[in-house]
């Protein structure tokens, strides 16, 4: 469970490798774990966004968007999480399908990079798509590219590749190719976009879900995602869903229910450091 | 003599706080309490008990002041007295059957084991019995009462005993469920303790079934498996509105507050978030303890919203009892048909409807059957659904060929605990459906009694 490398990827973007044999053993594209920095630490779901097998290490990229990730992408080299548990998670089936097209929206590169590499491998026509609101927010673009037939980028601001967003890339290309499988990961209000284009063109969308999360095992049912009309255990039955079946607005809303909480947390660590949230508690 | 009442924290003061609602005998009030006990030759207090403590034997120790020979006289068949003096439901147990009960108050045995138990922790005197060790190694998935137990006995047996456990904590639901107001998780944490001196090691995070399969165990030099999962997963009422925010299983309700500390939010960075009404769907232990917690955490109006009446309520009697003082209102039956939320996505009210008892079901318990056009609503924040556990899947899809019954648990023998795979032993909820500690702690002592002969078979 030690950090034995770290870099930044963009401001804000760290990327970790641990070493944890047990895990990386065990690890397929798709799967996920659950970290604890500390005692008093919230338990935090995380993608594995790489394995190694023989080196026993898993890859984390985590985004700095609260307390818990602020803390985490202040670990170095030699820092320890007091436990990870994983890989959780149902993986993503790795068949030799056609013609894949991977979408990604800023830290979707990482949970979609190891769908990409496997999918490649496998022997898949790989076609990737990649986007951030501008280039010093782009990440994974050389690792993608490695493992893809065509790599797309756009930013918001134009300041690399398309000026504009991932859906209009997608857009092009599914009216330039036939496509077998689409697979959006990012923010959701992306892969809501994404699977709205692939819905009018009938194109199977996989997504990646990032519901709240606690045991991360099927034990306490917070992560609950409504797919196809039925409720579904986002750590157990997930993350991977079919895009097209998913209930977007009730996500949204359930990723906001402690908002409130979360944001006080982080101000206060980020005026106080940790025992700021202690102030706080009186 | 009647019976001695346990001191308890005043009801207004302690459904503001998380401390121990129920204070424990006094020496003098246990010594009094034992005297009640006719030491009867034929004890049928005995017979309630599902792991057969030797209640006059312990009690006539009491009595004498001998305080630690009557706990290692529970310790005989019963690793976790502290633990079953505050959670057995007595009244349907040990205390159902004592002689005093047929014309006045039986002899309170759950308070004098507590009594027991606690004292010796006061004086601080825990002893380890030599073990030799036998060669054989077992694993043990699960944390919970009966995986504890089951690591306790073939520890002492003289195995090499590793436990598996998910959580990052062991105990099971008396970690991340049972609230500590009523069961300290000290008091878990000393229990956890003791096996560990005993030569158990404890691997925490790890989810078998994902971490490792219980195949790749035995590939791994373990000789024998007890599965001890629990029945971990929440069910749901299955009605329209259940994924609004602030609608929780029981189970995230009470993990975040008692295993994530989210009662003590932001000095643990776990949140929880509870309005100011609130309703808890169901009337066992799981729904006491939700609506309690609740109301330690800050909530103005508590409901236990419940199907049948309040004869059928399946929680101890002390704690709806406790519920009752500290101001939970009871809506009986009444069944949940909807839940409605706001614009944004929250709870904003509850529609039940109203039932009535009609003849035994297969149970024996009077059907409730709704009184049509009886549909009323009232405002809520947080609705706590606590209607019952099952199975929780991860391990059992990926046991290839382990047997399950017709409601997904896992199939074990009654007398021997053994599954049908050689080898693999399965005790506690997961095989029984949720029940109670004290049963599940017999099914571990059960089967680890049935893992050593297993091995022993094995070697000749
Ligand atoms: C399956 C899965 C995989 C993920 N993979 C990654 C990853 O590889 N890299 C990465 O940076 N992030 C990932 N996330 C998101 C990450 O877990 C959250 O960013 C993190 O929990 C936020 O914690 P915080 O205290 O920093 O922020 P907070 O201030 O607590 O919350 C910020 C936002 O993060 C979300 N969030 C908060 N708590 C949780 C929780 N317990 N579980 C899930 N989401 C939460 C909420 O939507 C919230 O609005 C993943 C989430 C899931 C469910
Ligand atoms: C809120 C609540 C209150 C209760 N109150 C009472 C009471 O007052 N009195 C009473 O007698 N009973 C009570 N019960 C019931 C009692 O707690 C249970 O019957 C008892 O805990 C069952 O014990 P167990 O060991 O079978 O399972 P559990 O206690 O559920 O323990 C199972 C353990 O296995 C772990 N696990 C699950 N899957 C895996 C896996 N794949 N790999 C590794 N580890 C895994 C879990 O994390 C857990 O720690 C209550 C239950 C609840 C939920
Ligand atoms: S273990 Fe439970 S049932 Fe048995 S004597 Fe003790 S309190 Fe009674
Ligand atoms: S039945 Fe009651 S009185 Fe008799 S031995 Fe048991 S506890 Fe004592
Ligand atoms: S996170 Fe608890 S069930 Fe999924």
């Amino acid at each position: 469970m030690e950090i034995i490398a770290k870099d930044t990827l963009a401001q804000r973007i760290v990327r970790l490798v641990v070493k944890t044999p047990a895990i990386a053993a065990k690890a397929r594209p798709g799967h996920f774990v659950v970290v604890r920095l500390d005692d008093r630490a919230e338990r935090i779901p995380l993608t594995i966004a790489d394995f190694n097998r023989e080196k026993g290490t898993i890859t984390l990229i985590i985004q700095e968007v609260g307390k818990s990730t602020a803390l985490i992408n202040k670990m170095t080299v030699g820092d320890r999480f007091a436990d990870i548990l994983g890989p959780l998670g149902t993986p993503y089936p790795i068949e030799k399908i056609g013609t894949v097209v991977g979408v990604a929206g800023g830290l979707g590169a990482a949970p979609l990079y190891p769908k990409v590499k496997a999918l490649y491998e496998a022997g898949n026509k790989v076609i990737t798509i990649l986007g951030a609101q501008r280039q010093e927010l782009l990440i994974l673009a050389d690792e993608l590219k490695a493992m893809s037939h065509q790599l797309l980028i756009s930013t918001d601001d134009g300041s690399l590749g398309h000026k504009g967003f991932v859906t209009d890339l997608l857009r092009q290309v599914l009216h330039q190719e036939k496509v077998d499988e689409v697979i959006a990961i990012g923010p959701v209000v992306m892969m809501e976009a994404c699977c709205k284009i692939t819905r009018e063109l009938n194109v199977k969308t996989v997504v990646s879900l990032n519901a709240v999360m606690v045991d991360g095992t099927g034990m306490c049912g917070g992560c609950r995602v409504t797919v196809g009309g039925t409720s579904k255990f986002c750590c157990v039955d997930g993350p991977s869903f079919d895009g097209l079946a998913v209930d977007f607005t009730e996500l949204r809303q359930r990723q906001r229910y402690y908002s409130a909480q979360e944001k006080a947390a982080y101000q206060a660590y980020q005026e106080h450091g940790t025992e700021g949230c202690r102030c706080l508690a009186k | 003599m009647s019976r001695q009442m346990m001191p308890k924290q005043d009801p207004f003061h302690r459904s503001q706080n998380f401390s121990e609602v129920a204070l424990g005998y006094t020496k003098e009030q246990a010594v009094m309490e034992a005297a009640r006990c006719l030491n009867c030759k034929k004890p049928f207090c005995v017979d309630g008990c599902p792991v057969e403590v030797n209640i006059p034997a312990f009690i006539s120790r009491i009595k004498t002041g001998d305080f630690r020979g009557a706990l290692l006289q529970i310790k005989e068949k019963n690793s976790l007295p502290a633990i079953c003096g505050r959670v057995c439901p007595q009244e349907s147990q040990c205390e159902e059957r004592c002689v005093l009960g047929k014309k006045g108050d039986p002899v309170a045995i759950g308070a004098l084991e507590r009594f027991v138990a606690d004292q010796a922790t006061a004086s601080g005197n825990e002893s380890f019995p030599e073990i030799s060790r036998n060669g054989f190694k077992a694993a043990v998935i699960g944390a919970g009462p009966a995986g504890l137990t089951a690591a306790a006995d073939l520890a002492l047996q003289g195995f090499d005993v590793t436990i598996f456990e998910s959580l990052h904590s062991p105990g099971g639901v008396l970690q991340y469920g049972i609230p500590q107001f009523r069961l300290p998780k000290e008091i878990v944490a000393r229990e956890v303790d003791y096996i560990q001196n005993l030569g158990v090691k404890l691997n925490t995070s790890v989810l078998v079934g994902q971490t490792i399969t219980v195949q790749e165990l035995f590939d791994s030099g373990f000789d024998a498996v007890f599965i001890g999962t629990g029945a971990g997963l929440p069910y749901f009422l299955e009605i329209p509105g259940e994924n609004y925010n602030g609608v929780y299983s029981a189970n995230e309700f009470l993990t975040r507050v008692n295993l994530m500390k989210a009662y003590r939010f932001p000095e643990y960075d776990t949140p929880v978030r509870i309005g100011s009404r609130v309703a808890v769907v169901g009337a066992g232990n799981v729904a006491m303890d939700a609506a309690r917690t609740s109301l330690r955490l800050g909530a103005q109006e508590v409901y236990i919203v419940y199907r049948r009446s309040a004869a059928e309520m399946p929680a101890r009697h002390e704690e709806i009892e406790n519920a009752k003082e500290e101001g939970i209102i009871f809506k009986l039956l009444t069944n949940p048909t909807r839940i409605i939320g706001n614009d944004q996505g929250e709870v904003a009210a509850l529609e039940c409807i109203e039932m009535e008892l009609g003849e035994p079901d297969a149970s024996g318990r009077r059907r409730p059957v709704t009184i049509p056009g009886s549909e009323f609503q009232f405002p809520v924040d947080n609705v706590i659904v606590a209607i019952g556990q099952g199975p929780n899947p991860v391990l059992l899809r990926s046991t290839k060929g382990l047997n399950l019954n017709k409601h997904g648990y896992i199939q074990a023998d009654p007398e021997t605990l053994a599954t049908n795979i050689p080898g693999v032993y399965a005790g506690g909820d997961i095989v029984t459906g949720a029940a109670t500690v004290i049963a599940a702690m017999g099914a571990g002592k059960k089967a680890a009694r049935q893992m050593v002969e297993y091995c022993k078979r094995k070697v000749v």
